[in-house]
């Protein structure tokens, strides 16, 4: 059976196994993730099922469930237009659930930049079956056969005499559409296949229009629900208190004054993990700070901030991967005409999230457990805390509900580890809200990167060799997939040792782009981490795993090689690119920029306090192609950088919704100038002294550009490819490059502080 | 604990309250208020303003006591039924967001400034939202909605 009329007019329903909610449909798109009750948790609905993955009502409202999560770029009116198209309904018909574990299938979450490009495939592909179906079915009804009718606005009708017609609420209501779809792959590349083909993408209406995203109205009016507003019937408040440092050990505790903050419900301690619980937030607040927690001294487990790239050069890899090896080059740069090479610095990052992480658990290790969690992968989770709890899968529901941006695996998954914790030890619900700091400072990092590049030149100006090593913590040392019990600092708190962690390696090629020279010799380095768990310089995925350090150096180096061979750096590219669509997004870049052809750096600075200049980027992932260039101010004098302007051609295939795409693009130049001007995790040998946006500074009003453009390259003919990280990657290399065209002046370490330009500054004068 | 009087978005609330508890907490936990949000406890974000007696003010970090028999105004409280708030349809019509959890201070921060100052420079306004953080970077299309607003209210005075 597959498309069931079990939602009423106007009604949103939630059929969770029997158990039917009912909300209005003014909050639909929010409530049933928050209001449904925790009584019962379903296995993932098995997604050889039509009805899995979409449902009819009554009305002829759509109503799509997919393990996806939205994460602030606007993929739920994606998915909407993509189902709107293939079913030829009202786009405002189609509503989408996302990322319940009891009634969504398991697509991996999110991740990857895959959203679109892959786990809209199985929606496009159901969607496209049930048309199919309900055609069929018309058919029937209107004695006509399916090639004679038509489908407008979800009302099927005779071609030949549109007044013989039939709706498909009608259709919903009058019988039962069976099929049973082909499953193909899992996680993000989980597909099926129906008896519908979609449709050729010549023909579409509704995907490629720039409709406004379903969120951002009630959002911006104050009616959208986060996680951080769940409530239900007998939640307490929790707040957690972390270490003294790195390995410090639980001494003991003392509470007594923590017992008289009116509200104070239980102080609880497993291992290293310490949390209070309380009546209400402000309760909550009081009793943690009340709370005389007695550490053994921390581990001077770091090294000085200031060794930092001295120790990950220095200390022998845990692991070396050979990426690239053509041709040969180190016989080539050995004997080289003029042999070029350079370093680069990235430091540890902070997803620094604006809201610092906030669950809600409801455990009952006899029954059924509930969590609400903003995290990106739901069904991960749930894997995750059913270990946790020594419970079988079936036993716990990851409920996912929005929170702010998370960009990655950024401690949200702690957060919720955290209120599994302390709701099992007090047997209520309890919602965990983090503090600043613990955001900051004890949230997972995104790796510090060092690279080494070398490149020979000959007599020509040709590159004939290229050696790259990169030496990065892994992106991987925290499990981005967070399905085991041990994934979580809560859980390594109370003594389950961090074992799930992969090698993640910064890759050439992977992470920057495949330029194409004759030799070619590419290793890559992953270090062990400072600390094997509950460390806070954890690292783990951040938008664009080594994406963005990865591509500051690929990106400065090849700035540098056009700079010694006296080549326009655009131009320059072109010579080593063999791929059509990376050529044409710099070519569509310098044409709106008004491109000036001529090497760097710029000549006729003049001799005032500010120098401007102008740099490139190019940003390969996934089969999405960006070239973004940098126009800058620097101050001379004090070593400040201002980005006056940004241009961005971005292609990645099929565009689903342009406007969307530009606002995600637009915030991805931004968010990824800060981390290229301003983010930098701070430590001393025991802790992370970056705590918050005072000490974890990041782009405000007054370092945006005055201009934004974008030029989006449109290619129908194509699948869609990401659009969520590719315009990070190659922003702070262009600003790099900018500066260097400024003045003369190159800086291989981000940052781009001013302190860094103007050290930079100093040295080449002297 | 002490009652307190509370006048939010044109109602008054009596509260039993410790004076010292910050506004937010009593905005989100007793009145089910969840659009000042917490995103730092340390008055650096905003994402926690709400207006009081038409200025931008960070709930996270003043007391309770200190907004008793003021007029609060919170996001929930800018539009009237079925008509929203110009700057709020600015917003809209920019689409200016992307997760939007920082968007309470913004667009609050946006109404005192242009109530305060209908055309301010760029500049100006810059330093208006130089305290707000949003980590998401939607800032180009957050400014473009205040230029929308008041380019609204201009044409339409």
């Amino acid at each position: 059976m597959a498309i069931k009329n079990v939602l009423s007019r106007r009604e949103f329903v939630k059929d969770t196994g029997g158990l039917l909610i009912g909300f209005s449909l003014a909050d639909s798109a929010v409530l049933p993730r928050i209001l449904a009750a925790a009584v019962e948790a379903n296995p993932a609905p098995s997604p050889n099922r039509l009805e899995a993955w979409l449902r009819i009502d009554r009305d002829g409202n759509v109503h799509v469930f997919t393990g996806k999560a939205e994460i602030g770029m606007g993929v739920e009116t994606g998915f909407t237009q993509i189902v709107a198209e293939e079913l030829d309904v009202p786009f405002s018909r189609v509503f989408i659930a996302m990322g319940d574990t009891s009634s969504t299938a398991d697509q991996g979450g999110v991740g990857g930049s895959t959203s679109i490009a892959l786990g809209s495939k199985p929606l496009r592909n159901a969607s496209a079956t049930a048309r199919t179906l309900l055609v069929r079915l018309a058919a029937k009804n209107l004695g006509a056969s399916a090639d004679e009718l038509q489908v407008r606005e979800g009302v099927v009708s005779v071609k030949a005499d549109p007044s013989r017609k039939i709706s498909y609420a009608e259709l919903a209501a009058s019988g039962d559409l069976d099929d049973t779809l082909k499953v193909s792959g899992e996680g993000f590349a989980l597909n099926v296949e129906g008896l519908g083909k979609p449709k050729d993408p010549s023909s579409y209406t509704v995907v490629g229009q720039p409709i406004p995203r379903v969120d951002l109205e009630p959002k911006i009016l104050g009616k959208w629900r986060y996680v951080t507003d769940v409530r239900v019937p007998g939640m307490l408040h929790g707040r957690v208190v972390r270490p003294a440092g790195v390995g410090a050990t639980l001494m003991g505790v003392d509470d007594s004054a923590a017992k008289k903050v009116p509200g104070y419900v239980q102080t609880v301690t497993k291992g290293n993990f310490v949390g209070v619980v309380a009546e209400n937030e402000w309760a909550a607040i009081r009793a943690a700070k009340t709370l005389r927690v007695n550490w053994s001294a921390p581990e001077q487990a770091f090294p000085e901030q200031k060794d930092l790239y001295q120790h990950m050069r220095s200390v022998t890899p845990k692991a070396t991967k050979e990426t690239m090896k053509k041709g040969e080059a180190a016989g080539v740069l050995a004997s080289a005409a003029k042999k070029f090479q350079a370093s680069y610095e990235v430091p540890f990052q902070s997803h620094a999230t604006m809201g610092p992480g906030c669950a809600v658990a409801d455990i009952h290790t006899d029954g059924v457990s509930t969590i609400w969690s903003g995290g990106q992968k739901p069904h991960a989770l749930q894997k995750g805390f059913a270990e946790l709890l020594h419970v079988p899968l079936e036993k716990v529901r990851v409920i996912w509900v929005e929170d702010a941006g998370s960009y990655g695996r950024p401690g949200f998954e702690d957060t919720a580890a955290d209120a599994v914790l302390l709701s099992q030890a007090v047997g209520k619900p309890v919602r965990v809200q983090w503090s600043r700091a613990d955001m900051t400072a004890w949230g997972t990092k995104g790796p510090a990167v060092v690279y080494d590049l070398a490149a020979a030149i000959d007599e020509h100006g040709e590159i004939t060799a290229l050696d790259f090593t990169s030496r990065a913590f892994s992106g991987g040392e925290i499990m981005f997939v967070p399905a085991t019990a041990d994934n979580y600092l809560g859980s390594q708190l109370t003594g389950i040792p961090n074992r799930s962690g992969v090698d993640e390696f910064a890759q050439w090629g992977v992470q920057a782009p495949a330029y194409v020279f004759a030799n070619i010799h590419a290793v890559s380095h992953v270090l062990s981490g400072f600390y094997d768990s509950a460390s806070p310089l954890r690292s783990t995925h951040l938008r664009d795993p080594e994406g963005p350090q990865t591509s500051f150096a690929v990106e400065s180096f090849m700035d540098e090689l056009a700079a010694a061979t006296g080549a326009d750096p655009i131009e320059f590219r072109l010579r080593y690119l063999d791929n059509a669509r990376a050529k044409a997004v710099l070519t569509a870049a310098a044409e709106k920029a008004g491109w000036e052809r001529r090497s760097s750096p710029k000549p006729n600075k003049g001799s005032g306090d500010i120098v401007i200049g102008r740099g490139v980027g190019l940003s390969t992932r996934g089969g999405t192609y960006v070239g973004t260039i940098a126009e800058v101010e620097v101050n001379r004098r004090s070593g400040a950088v201002r980005v006056t302007r940004f241009v961005c051609a971005h292609d990645c295939g099929l565009i689903i919704n342009p406007e969307a795409l530009r606002g995600t693009i637009a915030a991805n130049l931004i968010q990824s100038m800060s981390r290229g001007m301003k983010e930098e995790v701070t430590f001393d040998r025991s802790n992370v002294t970056s705590v918050d946006w005072a000490s974890y500074p990041i782009a405000r009003a007054q370092d945006i550009p005055a201009q934004v453009d974008i030029v989006l390259i449109n290619h129908s003919e194509l699948p869609s490819s990401g659009a969520g990280e590719p315009s990070s990657r190659a922003t702070a290399a262009a600003i790099a490059n900018a500066i260097f065209d400024a003045t003369g002046v190159r800086v291989r370490q981000t940052p781009l502080t001013p302190a860094r330009v103007k050290a930079a500054l100093s040295v080449a004068k002297a | 604990m002490s009652r307190t009087l509370l006048k939010i978005n044109g109602q008054s609330h009596t509260i039993d309250v410790e004076p010292d508890c910050p506004l937010l907490y009593v905005l989100r936990d007793s009145l089910a208020l969840n659009n000042p949000r917490f995103g730092c406890g340390l008055g650096q974000c905003g994402a926690c303003t709400v207006l009081i007696d038409n200025r931008a003010v960070r709930s996270c970090t003043l007391p309770v006591s200190a907004a008793s028999g003021k007029e609060i105004v919170t996001l929930e409280g800018l539009a009237t039924e079925g008509n929203p708030h110009p700057v709020q349809k600015a917003f809209i019509q920019e689409q200016a967001f992307q997760c939007g959890y920082c968007l309470n201070g913004w667009v609050l921060t946006a109404k005192a400034l242009l109530d305060k100052n209908p055309h301010p420079s760029d500049e100006e306004m810059r330093s208006a939202f130089q305290n707000l953080i949003c980590r998401c970077g939607s800032h180009v299309r957050i400014f473009a909605a205040v230029r929308h607003a008041a380019d609204e209210a201009k044409r339409s005075a």
